[in-house]
């Protein structure tokens, strides 16, 4: 296995460097910063430094607007994954319809919002979604419906930022998802049209099946990525109203870079880490039982 | 159903999910053309009553935009530069070279993609610091500079190489190095322009790692510099339009230009993942 050493390492030595230097050893020394009291004191006078264990840890734990954070992050995913891949799915399943026309216009008009950078279209955003100059209410007038004070009422904050995260995201599954539908053998549907299902029939017992997998490896992708909410509520709504959308990453970076906490910092990024890790591995199990993959 | 009434709700449906992914782009475009103060007059108009570039004069007269976008355009384009060039002998070398320890350490570089990158945001602005990085170009481009994605695509991408090809260079007497620069690189080439728009793109539209580690005025990106200024100027809506379209319509007009290859790596990186 060495027939090629000297080479190899020349060429794989610089990536793995950075990846060793820049990412694995900061991992590590942060979940050491994570045990220390690392503060403003210690930032300009080292010797400062104590460890304290798992004190952070147990700190964050007793403080309500750590609570607070984790339940909006937890809120944002557990209604914003579903809304998403539910979009991407619908969004697909039109795309590939065989009474669909013109698929390439619509596959990059619904792809675009996807790589447009997320502050500036969370800039737009804002604007169409102010209380009386906003398009979105003036919509909701022509049909009827009292405005709706979207970034300013704690309700309603989050399910905006939601909607918002849904249309600049859900592109990003629908290209996977169409993949994965174009992948299904026709034969699969020929023999279920023989034995009489019908469209929705076939949906249920071929189409559904087929698009497990898919489905939760776009699931875990869209979770992890989620759970890393901060662009939005930072340009939309700065973390409120009322803190109603103040984030995990949110919480790291107003402890970290506002206040210097960053041993506390530390200590929310890797209690982040280790939700992200057990959610990951739950969905993963979902798979493995699912019917079908045993 | 009746296949033309399927085909009225198929197509009236896709035409109402695209409506609302461009109307935003497009009303974007509009504001950022009308008169100060003109987008906030009832009913809210569609189109701009007088277009105007006033905005656009102010925006890089006034508050500089000239300078953040230089210095999006030099960091965007450094971390690709970098990172490709990583990635490709990364990829490669992991694809096509046999080496002690390649198959653990691959497995390894994939178990890191669980970690969120966040976690080592901290750690590494406190090394950066005592290396003077903190607010230059190259303490930005730092996290971008190699990438487990982009070996793990380049990889996929090199294994379809033949070995006949390889060997024979071999045979021909070239070292491996002459051999990756004359015979793998041009046939690399496709996977090239696949790494560098995803590269391209995610520097551009980074925001939290720009945002801390470049603290520096003068040195923002055009998201920290758009986040800050419009927590500024809440109330010029247009000019804050004309900032997000400066910001938004270099990606998106590469994004058009390459599309197929973003396209083949989006899918070559998660599904066959």
């Amino acid at each position: 296995m060495t027939k090629h050493g000297a080479a190899a390492w020349i060429l794989a030595g610089p990536a793995l460097l950075v990846i060793a230097v820049f990412f694995a050893l900061p991992v590590v020394a942060g979940l050491a910063l994570s045990l220390t009291d690392f503060d403003i004191y210690a930032l300009a006078d080292p010797s400062t430094l104590r460890f304290v264990g798992l004190r952070n840890y147990l700190h964050l734990l007793q403080t309500p607007l750590f609570w607070q954070a984790l339940g909006n992050t937890l809120y944002f995913v557990v209604v914003g994954v579903p809304v998403s891949i539910g979009l991407s799915l619908a969004a697909a399943l039109l795309l590939e319809s065989r009474f669909a026309r013109w698929q390439p216009f619509f596959r990059t008009s619904l792809f675009a919002p996807v790589v447009t950078t997320a502050v500036a279209v969370a800039v737009i955003w804002r604007y169409l979604l102010h209380t009386r100059y906003g398009l979105v209410n003036q919509g909701l007038a022509a049909i009827g419906l009292a405005p709706v004070d979207w970034l300013g009422d704690p309700h309603w904050s989050m399910p905006a930022i939601i909607a918002f995260a849904a249309w600049k995201n859900f592109g990003y599954n629908m290209i996977i998802l169409l993949a994965a539908l174009q992948a299904v053998p026709r034969e699969l549907y020929e023999a279920a049209r023989m034995d009489g299902a019908g469209a929705l029939r076939r949906f249920a017992d071929v189409t559904v099946p087929m698009l497990v997998p898919t489905l939760v490896l776009v699931g875990i992708l869209t979770v992890s990525g989620y759970f890393q909410l901060f662009a939005e509520p930072y340009v939309m709504t700065q973390g409120g109203p009322l803190r109603s959308t103040f984030s995990m990453l949110y919480l790291m970076y107003e402890e970290g870079f506002r206040w210097w906490n960053l041993g506390n910092a530390s200590a929310v990024a890797f209690l982040l880490f280790i939700v992200i890790f057990c959610a990951s591995w739950v969905m993963l199990r979902f798979d493995r039982d699912a019917p079908g993959r045993r | 159903m009746n296949p033309r009434l399927a085909v009225w709700l198929v197509n009236g449906l896709l035409a109402a999910l695209a409506a609302s992914t461009l109307f935003p782009l497009l009303w974007m475009l509009s504001a950022s053309l009308m008169a100060p103060g003109a987008s906030t007059s009832l009913p809210t108009p569609i189109l701009p009553p007088s277009p105007t570039l006033a905005n656009y004069r102010t925006l890089f007269g006034g508050t500089g935009m000239g300078r953040y976008l230089i210095n999006s355009l030099l960091i965007a384009t450094l971390a690709t530069a970098v990172s490709v060039t990583f990635n490709l002998t990364a990829g490669y070398a992991f694809a096509k070279l046999r080496f002690r320890g390649r198959d653990a350490l691959f497995r390894v570089l994939l178990g890191a993609l669980v970690i969120p990158g966040q976690v080592a945001m901290l750690p590494l602005f406190l090394m950066l610091k005592p290396l003077g990085l903190i607010n230059t170009y190259g303490g930005a481009i730092v996290p971008a500079m190699a990438s487990v994605f982009g070996i793990f695509l380049v990889r996929q991408f090199a294994r379809g190489i033949p070995d006949e090809l390889l060997e024979a260079a071999r045979v021909d007497g070239a070292g491996e190095l002459r051999v990756f620069a004359t015979v793998v690189v041009p046939l690399l080439k496709p996977i090239v322009a696949t790494l560098a728009v995803f590269s391209f793109l995610g520097s551009w539209n980074d925001f939290m790692w720009p945002l801390i580690v470049l603290t520096d005025d003068s040195l923002h990106t055009l998201p920290v510099a758009l986040a800050g200024l419009s927590r500024e100027h809440v109330q010029d809506n247009e000019l804050m339009m004309a900032g997000s379209v400066v910001t938004v319509l270099p990606v998106l007009l590469l994004f058009l230009a390459l599309q197929r290859q973003y396209m083949e790596g989006l899918l070559a990186g998660s599904v066959k993942g």
